[in-house]
C-alpha cells in the first residue's frame, strides 16, 4: 500500500475535482485535498483564497459546482438538511470571532447544544460543562458573559462549546486572528492538546505561517483556486517554488504582485480630470 | 430615452415580487414551525417579556395621552351638538376598535420591531446564526419561532392595556376637568359597546401582531451582515410595518363593517 492511498483511506475529509464559482471568479478550479484522520491538518492562503469557502463546502453550508466533498465516507452535496444537522452534531467549529451567543453566559454557552441535543439531568450537564471548561482554563469564568471577555478568551470559550459534544472533527476558522502573544500561546496549546488527548481530527484555516507549522501535522496551501502545495509544514516551508516561497516567507512581492491590477501609473497621474 | 425607464420599472416589479415570495415562504414556514415552538413556552414567555412587558411602559404613557386628546376634542365637538354626556360611549368605541389596535401596532412596530429586527441583524453580523447551523440547531426554530410569537401574544394584550388607560384618559378629561357627568359617561359607555366591538378590536391587534412581528423578523432575519445592513432592515421594518398596518386595518374595518 502505497502512503498515498493509506493517508486517502484514513481521511476523514476527501475533496476531488473541486470547482466552485463565486459569481463570474473561480474559487476552486479542479482542488483534491485528503485531512487525515487524528491528525491537525492546516488549509491556508493569501486572503481571499477560499479557505472559509472550502469549510463552508465541508461543513453543508454551501455545494460545489463540480467535484466531490465527501466526510466519513458520505457525499455532502447528497445529504439532506436533516442528514447534514446530523453530520454537524460529529462536528465542532470554532468561528473567527468566537460568535458566541451574547444573551448568555459563557457556562449555558457551553451548555447550549447540550441542552439542544440531549435531555442530560442538569447536574451531568454541569458536569460535562465544567469538565471542558477546565479543559480550556476558563471554569473560573463560568459566569462571565460574553462582553466580559477578551478576544483569547472569547476564543476558548467557543472552543470549550465546540468540543462540548464530543465531535470527531473539529474545525477552526482563523483561530489565531487578532489575539496578543499568550492567548495565542494558550490557543495553540489546546489545539494541539485537544487534537491529541481526544483523538479528534482538526482542520485548521489560517494564513499565520508561523502558527501553523508549530500545531500543524499536515498543511495544503491554496493560491487562485488550485493547492500549490501539499505535505508537513516544514516541507513546504522548504519549496523552492517561488510562489510557495513567496507566501511562506512574507515576502512583499513575487508571483502574488504587491499592486492591485491598474492602469498605467503615469499616464493615470497624467490625465487627471 | 423610454428604454432604460421600462427597464428599471420592470426590475423594480421584479424585485417587489420576489420580496413577496421571498415573505410568504417565510411566513409558511414560520406557520408550519408555530405549533412545535409553542412545545418549548418558556422561550416564548421570555420574548412576551421582551416584546411585551419591557414596552408598556410606553404604551400606557400614548394610551393616557391619546385618551385625554380624545376626551379634550370629543367634548369640545359632542359639546356643540348639546350631547357632551355620549363622550364615554364615542372615547371607548373610537380607542377599543381604531384607535388602540392601530396606534399600539404602530408603537410596537418602533419600539420591539426595530429591537427585533436590529436583535437579529446583529446575531447574524457576529455569526451567531451561524454557529447555530453549525451546532445542528435551526435558528428559524430556535431564535425567529419564540420571538415571533412573543410578538403576537404581545399586541393583542398592549393594546387592551391602550385601550383601558386611554378610556382612563378621557373619562380623566371629560368627567374630571370639562365636568361631564361621570355617571352619564359610564353608562352611556356600557350601553354602546357591545362585545364584537371589543372583539373586532382583538382580532384587528392579532393581525396587526401577526403582521409586524413577521417583518421585524424576517427582516433581521434577512439583513446583510452590516452595520448598514443592519440599520437599513431596522429602517425597513418600521416603514413596512407601519403601511401594512394601515393597509390591513382598512381591509379589516371594510370587511367587519
Amino acid at each position: 500500500m502505497t502512503s498515498e492511498v493509506r493517508r486517502e483511506t484514513r481521511a476523514i475529509v476527501r475533496v476531488r475535482d473541486l470547482h466552485y464559482m463565486a459569481g463570474s471568479r473561480a474559487i476552486f478550479a479542479g482542488v483534491d485535498l485528503d485531512f487525515p484522520r487524528g491528525a491537525v491538518t492546516a488549509v491556508m492562503g493569501p486572503s481571499g483564497s477560499g479557505k472559509t469557502t472550502l469549510l463552508r463546502l465541508i461543513t453543508g453550508q454551501l455545494h460545489a459546482e463540480r467535484g466531490l466533498v465527501e466526510v466519513e465516507g458520505q457525499d455532502v452535496s447528497k445529504l439532506s438538511r436533516r442528514e447534514i444537522y446530523r453530520m454537524r452534531r460529529r462536528m465542532g467549529m470554532l468561528f473567527q470571532n468566537g460568535a458566541l451567543l451574547t444573551d448568555l453566559d459563557v457556562y449555558e454557552n457551553i451548555a447550549f447544544p447540550l441542552r439542544e441535543h440531549t435531555r442530560l439531568p442538569e447536574r451531568l450537564v454541569r458536569h460535562v460543562v465544567l469538565t471542558k471548561l477546565q479543559a480550556v482554563g476558563l471554569r473560573g469564568a463560568a459566569r462571565l458573559m460574553p462582553a466580559e471577555l477578551s478576544g483569547g478568551m472569547a476564543r476558548r470559550v467557543a472552543l470549550a462549546r465546540a468540543i462540548v459534544m464530543d465531535p470527531d472533527l473539529l474545525i477552526y476558522d482563523e483561530p489565531f486572528v487578532g489575539l496578543d502573544p499568550i492567548s495565542l500561546g494558550v490557543v495553540l496549546r489546546v489545539i494541539r492538546r485537544l487534537n491529541d488527548t481526544l483523538g479528534v481530527t482538526s482542520i485548521v484555516v489560517s494564513h499565520d505561517v508561523r502558527e501553523i507549522t508549530a500545531v500543524a501535522d499536515f498543511c495544503h496551501l491554496l493560491s487562485d483556486g488550485r493547492i500549490i502545495a501539499s505535505g508537513e509544514p516544514a516541507a513546504v516551508s522548504g519549496s523552492t517554488r517561488e510562489d510557495v516561497r513567496q507566501f511562506m516567507h512574507g515576502l512583499p512581492d513575487g508571483p502574488v504582485p504587491f499592486h492591485y491590477p491598474a492602469p498605467d501609473y503615469a499616464d493615470q497621474i497624467r490625465h487627471v480630470r | 430615452m423610454t428604454a432604460p425607464i421600462i427597464r428599471e420599472l420592470v426590475e423594480s416589479v421584479r424585485e417587489t415580487l420576489e420580496t413577496l415570495g421571498a415573505y410568504t415562504l417565510f411566513a409558511a414556514r414560520v406557520a408550519r414551525e408555530t405549533p412545535r415552538a409553542l412545545w418549548r413556552f418558556g422561550l416564548v414567555v421570555e420574548q412576551v417579556h421582551n416584546s411585551g412587558a419591557l414596552s408598556l411602559v410606553i404604551t400606557m404613557l400614548s394610551g393616557l395621552f391619546v385618551g385625554m386628546v380624545l376626551g379634550l376634542q370629543g367634548f369640545d365637538l359632542l359639546e356643540r351638538f348639546g350631547s357632551e354626556d355620549s363622550l364615554g360611549s364615542v372615547t371607548a368605541l373610537g380607542l377599543l376598535k381604531e384607535l388602540g389596535p392601530v396606534i399600539t401596532a404602530l408603537l410596537f412596530a418602533g419600539r420591539a420591531g426595530t429591537a427585533l429586527a436590529s436583535e437579529l441583524g446583529l446575531m447574524r453580523a457576529t455569526d451567531q446564526l451561524a454557529a447555530m447551523e453549525m451546532m445542528a440547531v435551526d435558528p428559524v426554530r430556535r431564535v425567529v419561532m419564540p420571538r415571533f410569537l412573543g410578538g403576537v401574544i404581545s399586541m393583542p394584550l398592549l393594546a387592551g392595556i391602550f385601550s383601558l388607560i386611554g378610556i382612563y384618559g378621557a373619562q380623566l378629561v371629560g368627567v374630571q376637568i370639562m365636568g361631564v357627568d361621570a355617571g352619564q359617561f359610564w353608562s352611556q359607555m356600557r350601553g354602546a359597546v357591545e362585545f364584537e366591538d371589543v372583539m373586532e378590536g382583538a382580532l384587528k391587534s392579532v393581525v396587526f401582531g401577526v403582521a409586524c412581528s413577521l417583518v421585524a423578523v424576517y427582516e433581521g432575519y434577512h439583513s446583510v451582515p452590516t452595520a448598514e445592513g443592519v440599520g437599513r432592515a431596522t429602517t425597513r421594518t418600521v416603514v413596512i410595518s407601519s403601511v401594512s398596518v394601515l393597509l390591513l386595518d382598512y381591509m379589516l374595518t371594510a370587511v367587519m363593517l
